[in-house]
């Protein structure tokens, strides 16, 4: 393994996929701990990257950790390849490491990604790297590591539940839009970085590895293929997901994240797949929606 | 019809070239040295190098005409350019008894042996701006003399009585932590709440100090001793089987010494607080001892009452890296959640206009 690395032509004075090896090492020790235990928060010795904290230092330092150079990367940022921080990242793995990159969600080996699931399912021997800013699920409840580490070892996780009866007692509903609570293998309480409720369900037994990195909070979890992640709700209450009064004005979409594009200033609006390689690839196989135009495969970038 | 935002790339390049551009500024206007930056800017390359953890003003000087003189994003570039260096080896404590001292000053005393030494500072210099400056000018110091050697420490001086507590390294002489290395976890030893420290927002050390001599958390500080100068730094070299001298660097202390009334088990006596930094950096050296001491709250037996003295909210808060990072995140799209947020509040919206009509037709229909 280590010839092939030496063989690809990467920026010059830097080691394959940035990180030194002994580095990648301690990293991959927290990934094999974090996949021993789902949902536990693992600490690790994170360093400093070339892009700022809060901007997808720990996912990035994990897929440097796993990265090879026969990976086929793919970069999202809120569902899309082509928002200006997938772009930057997918950007300095290329440098990096030389490795092939894609769209497609099918194609990558790898899939870094902040913000979103992919629509498409994922396949076994997949990765998913997700970008966490907190990693603590407790937080809002609890500011101090020293508690909240406490409340883990403990299963202690009655203020959550307290928390979400006391939304449905004030407001009629669980006031929490994204980064929703779930117990992964009965065990741990964890966050799934902020994805919007309406992707929680995808972690659950997905055949796919899911590796979670905080960078700025130095800690790294997994949930392991076919692991269970069950969203906290109440019997009476149900773990419920978004839905939108239309579907995708481009592919026609009614099963996806929309994301709300505003047209003018007299509300008009359209709704549109979050997922861009999700929404081309309905779109290339002939689906429309209300305001698309035929579709015209578009150069690749 | 909706285009979708494609180009990222290109944008991102174009920005780049801007910015580029921007930091050139006039290019009728003679370009800045590097070496003309590390010499006349010393207080930035000084700031930078102690933030950025990096003993090298070439380096730190060139961050600074990179990020056109910004100085949390020259520490940044010089921290994400460190984490690639290797460990060749760890340096042995250095010895700031043996500074080479260019100052220092102590205000517990009126006197003491080795005298009081001023050394280039802006003390007593009157704020007024210089108009003079406008034009280049060499100036020559007078009264310069042989720098001294071996002060002895002013808190050492008051040690012959038991007045002060003493410092000594750890019973069991456990390596010292490194928060580059390993993450932050409580509690946190002296060791690496002080690294922690020296790596921290001059700013934010800055208020965390000032908040400790306003009445959040109390402490009493006198400065027992600053003291500015060359120190070497040695490295022991296994093969060799002693130590050699790698190099001088210039740093700043600060030994603050504060009032302790006492406990069960302690008679009333003075304690520390410890601040250094690379350079000649007082201010930041001054406030990391005021907030090192605030952080001994717990050990000293005091009441943790003040945000200084609560350890998890000064550690965890102070390294302006991560803390630019994540404030700076927020410009990232959020679209997603925010789509995620909108539902959610049109539906309960929704439900409550819905509540409000069945009142209202039950209102009308009494």
């Amino acid at each position: 393994m280590k010839q092939a690395y030496e063989t690809s032509a990467t920026l010059a004075g830097y080691n394959f996929a940035f990180l030194d090896e002994q580095t990648k090492r301690m990293l991959r020790r927290a990934i094999l701990k974090a996949v021993a235990i789902p949902g536990y928060q693992v600490p690790f010795g994170s360093r400093e990257m070339p892009l700022p904290y809060g901007w997808g230092t720990g996912g990035m330092q994990v897929t440097a950790a796993v990265i090879g150079a026969k990976d086929v990367l793919k970069v999202i940022d809120q569902g899309a390849d082509d928002t200006t921080n997938a772009v930057s990242i997918r950007r300095f793995f290329v440098r990096m490491t030389n490795v092939a990159t894609t769209e497609k969600t099918r194609e990558a080996t790898l899939i870094q990604t902040r913000h979103r699931v992919p629509e498409t399912p994922l396949s076994e021997g997949q990765i998913l790297v997700y970008q966490v800013p907190i990693p603590e699920p407790l937080r809002w409840l609890e500011p101090r590591e020293t508690e909240t580490r406490k409340m883990h070892a403990l299963s202690e996780y009655g203020v959550m539940h307290v928390k979400l009866y006391e939304d449905i007692a004030q407001h009629g509903h669980i006031s929490t839009a994204y980064d929703y609570p779930v117990l992964v293998n009965g065990r741990y309480l964890m966050r799934c970085s902020p994805i919007p409720k309406f992707d929680t369900p995808k972690l659950h037994m997905n055949p796919a590895l899911q590796l979670f990195g905080a960078g700025r909070e130095k800690r790294i979890y997994a949930v392991p293929p076919y692991t269970e992640v069950k969203p906290l709700d109440f019997e009476d209450h149900p773990f419920e997901i978004e839905r939108w009064p239309e579907d995708c004005a481009l592919c026609g979409a009614h099963d996806s994240f929309l994301d709300e594009v505003i047209l003018d200033d007299k509300g008009g609006r359209m709704f549109v797949c979050s997922d861009t390689d999700y929404c081309g690839e309905r779109r290339e196989a002939g689906h429309t929606g209300r305001m698309s135009a035929p579709y015209k495969a578009e150069a690749a970038e | 019809m909706y285009v979708a935002v494609k180009g990222g790339e290109t944008a991102i390049g174009n920005a780049h070239q801007l910015l580029a551009e921007d930091r050139r500024g006039d290019p009728s206007v003679p370009e800045l040295s590097v070496a003309q930056i590390r010499e006349q800017l010393s207080g930035s390359v000084d700031r930078v190098m102690t933030e950025g953890s990096v003993y090298d003003p070439d380096l730190a000087a060139l961050a600074l005409k990179q990020s056109r003189g910004d100085q949390v994003e020259a520490i940044f570039l010089l921290r994400a350019y460190r984490t690639t260096l290797p460990r060749l080896a760890v340096s042995l404590p250095i010895e700031t008894g043996s500074m080479k001292v260019s100052r220092r000053i102590s205000s517990c005393f009126k006197d003491m042996p080795g005298g009081q030494l001023l050394g280039p500072t802006f003390d007593y210099t009157h704020r007024l701006i210089d108009f003079a400056l406008e034009a280049e000018s060499t100036p020559q110091a007078e009264g310069k003399g042989q720098l001294a050697d071996h002060l002895p420490q002013v808190v050492d001086l008051l040690n012959a009585e038991g007045l002060i507590e003493r410092e000594l390294p750890d019973a069991d002489d456990a390596a010292v932590g490194d928060l580059t290395r390993e993450p932050l976890m409580f509690p946190a030893g002296r060791d690496i709440r002080l690294q922690n420290l020296a790596r921290a927002d001059e700013g934010y050390l800055l208020a965390l100090g000032y908040s400790t001599q306003r009445g959040y958390a109390k402490s009493h500080p006198f400065v027992g001793e600053i003291r500015s100068g060359e120190v070497a730094v040695e490295i022991d070299i296994p093969e060799l089987g002693f130590a050699v001298d790698i190099g001088d660097i210039t740093v700043t202390e600060c030994q603050m010494v504060n009032q302790f009334m006492g406990s069960k088990s302690e008679p009333p006596k003075f304690t520390r607080g410890y601040g250094l930094a690379f350079g000649y950096a007082e201010r930041k050296a001054m406030a990391m001892s005021l907030v090192d001491r605030a952080l001994r709250a717990e050990e000293l037996g005091e009441d943790i009452t003040a945000p200084a003295q609560d350890a998890e909210f000064v550690l965890y808060h102070a390294d302006n890296v991560e803390a630019s990072g994540f404030v700076q995140h927020l410009k990232l799209p959020h679209h997603v959640d925010f789509q995620a947020e909108l539902t959610l509040v049109r539906t309960m919206r929704a439900e409550i206009a819905a509540a409000n009509a069945d009142v209202e037709l039950a209102e009308a229909a009494q």
